[in-house]
């Protein structure tokens, strides 16, 4: 057998979640993984824990140091592929060389969206915060007292902004949205997070945008004037979908992939937060921007490319988040029937309709959560268990005996 | 590969198994020395209600949910036992939103734990396992 050569553009989780399947099935093939990024593969989501030092650039690191050895790969970093060619089978790089391939994934990510405001180039002191560069750039820039507004009250810019609180530097997040976390949380579950937030000196302007920017102010729509050293935006991020766009793939938001994670083009695959695929919750097409769901459409993808049929269409929005000690756990989507407990530290809310878990928020007691997400994930219809008791206590006693006895006493 | 499976109906309900668990992560060699007075934290957990009892600990999935999603590379599976580096470990919490068996915790230090099979601890025999007086959790080679 003529042995195939794999291209892998991206250096992340869907890269080594790829490079891990097509190992197990081929183990003479040829890898070439290419990162416009020089670094070691690392963990984009760990570079908040970093400022905050609770990790180093060492322990950071996604794979230890022997991962390309000892996978036979050959690491092209600091070169950014500008255009694929489906009819030669290559792809052209920014220093002129090309790479041919048998089997090419797209595993290129997302980069952070610039709002288009009023004087913004006006302003020195910005930053994005997605990446280890832009990590270490933003630290160097503050001091202790630096006023830092951050564009944004998401996962991204709540989690710099606890990353950043090491330096006690003073916080302002500005978020169009009246809620923290918005795309994860309820009216209710946000209001606990942010009072949470708020007792650790981070002060929010919710329902605002930035009217204007001068070099160290903005100017909100409501008139306020928030004078600022640094600028974090962290609005949100576009799936990189441009080198598929460019030949005609089918994309939409992000890159358009099917169950075995294979773009329209054939022997082009893509995986991770450049992509949009079905959310096993819903139903619908989404740009599901998670490591999880990236390292598991790379392991999909890499296993298809190297000759399994291997299908991933278990997808499903999820976050686990902590925040000063305060965790929060979500997954799936919040429609249908509720399920509410609350106190002042704690709170669950479990959506469910047609005898099927839909999503949860939990905040503070987040033990045992992945028994509901299990829920979600597999589609349990909920008459087979006892719903009413779990909704109380995550566990595997709401199962029926013979359910428990095969998840307890085989193999799984 | 052996594994620890759970025999739901002999088990008593007597939590031993999580004391066991416990004293084994505490390298002490007299028990209620390393436990008087502390509030264990087990990796393996009893689960009771209405004279029903059984423990759940980590399962060392053939496809491990938790091992996939670890945003660290801090869980790893190696030779059919899933580990947690503990030192990389930043306490994410993701593996617990995914693990299907609720078999992940929190521990003190921030660092998540879970059942390793005992061997950065003891040779042989999980404490547990060895500690259960009915043998309602076995260390076994069942069908692959």
């Amino acid at each position: 057998m003529n042995s195939l050569k794999y291209v892998i553009i991206g250096n992340s989780a869907a890269a080594v979640g790829a490079v891990e399947a097509i190992r197990k099935n081929d183990s003479e093939g040829r890898i070439v993984i290419i990162s416009s990024e020089t670094h070691h593969t690392y963990s984009r989501p760990l570079i908040s824990y970093l400022l905050l030092g609770k990790t180093d650039e060492n322990r950071m690191k996604y794979r230890g140091d022997s991962f390309y050895s000892d996978n036979k790969c050959e690491f092209l970093p600091g070169k950014t592929v500008q255009r694929i060619d489906p009819e030669k089978k290559q792809v052209l790089l920014d220093d002129g060389s090309c790479e041919s391939y048998d089997k090419l994934l797209i595993a290129t990510g997302s980069t952070p969206f610039i709002p288009p405001v009023k004087g913004l180039e006006k302003v020195r002191n910005k930053f994005t915060f997605t990446t280890l560069d832009d990590a270490r750039k933003l630290d160097s820039a503050l001091n202790e007292g630096s006023r830092v507004l951050i564009l944004g009250a998401g996962l991204i810019g709540l989690k710099c902004a606890e990353g950043i609180s090491k330096k006690k530097v003073s916080t302002v997040c500005v978020d169009l949205s009246h809620r923290v976390l918005s795309s994860i949380l309820d009216d209710e579950a946000s209001e606990i997070v942010k009072k949470h937030l708020e007792k650790n000196n981070i002060r929010f302007c919710l329902g605002r945008q930035v009217a204007e920017f001068s070099d160290g102010s903005a100017m909100l729509d409501d008139g306020t004037e928030i004078p600022f050293d640094v600028l974090v935006t962290a609005v949100g991020v576009r799936p990189n979908i441009s080198l598929l766009k460019d030949i005609g793939g089918k994309t939409n938001r992000g890159i358009i992939i099917d169950e075995r994670c294979r773009t329209s083009i054939p022997d082009i695959y893509a995986a991770g937060d450049c992509c949009e695929c079905r959310d096993a919750a819903s139903g619908e097409m989404k740009v599901m921007a998670l490591l999880p769901n990236a390292y598991m459409q790379g392991e999909c993808a890499g296993m298809n490319m190297s000759g399994a049929d291997c299908v991933f269409d278990k997808a499903i929005p999820m976050n686990a988040i902590g925040l000063f000690g305060k965790h929060i756990i979500t997954a799936g989507v919040y429609t249908g029937e509720e399920y509410h407990e609350a106190d002042e530290e704690n709170y669950k809310k479990l959506f469910y309709s047609n005898n099927r878990l839909n999503g949860f928020i939990l905040v503070g007691n987040i033990e045992k959560a992945g028994i509901y997400t299990s829920l979600i994930r597999e589609g349990t219809p909920l008459d087979t268990i006892d719903f009413e008791l779990i909704c109380r206590m995550p566990g595997l006693m709401a199962f029926s005996r013979k359910e428990r006895a095969r998840k307890l006493s085989s193999m799984v | 590969m052996k594994r620890v499976y759970v025999n739901e109906q002999w088990c008593l309900g007597c939590h031993l198994c999580e004391y066991y668990c416990a004293f084994a992560a505490t390298n002490e060699k007299d028990m209620v020395r390393a436990l008087k007075g502390v509030m264990i934290r087990p990796r393996i957990r009893i689960e009771e209600k209405d004279g029903i009892s059984f423990a759940v600990s980590c399962r060392h999935c053939d496809e491990p949910l938790c091992v996939k999603g670890c945003i660290t590379g801090a869980l790893t599976k190696k030779d059919g036992i899933i580990t947690i580096d503990r030192n990389k470990c930043v306490g994410c919490y993701t593996c617990i939103l995914s693990c299907p068996y609720g078999a992940i915790s929190p521990s003190e230090d921030g660092a998540v734990q879970k059942c390793e099979l005992c061997i950065k601890t003891v040779r042989g025999t999980p404490k547990c396992v060895e500690g259960c007086p009915n043998g309602a959790i076995v260390f076994e080679e069942r069908g692959e």
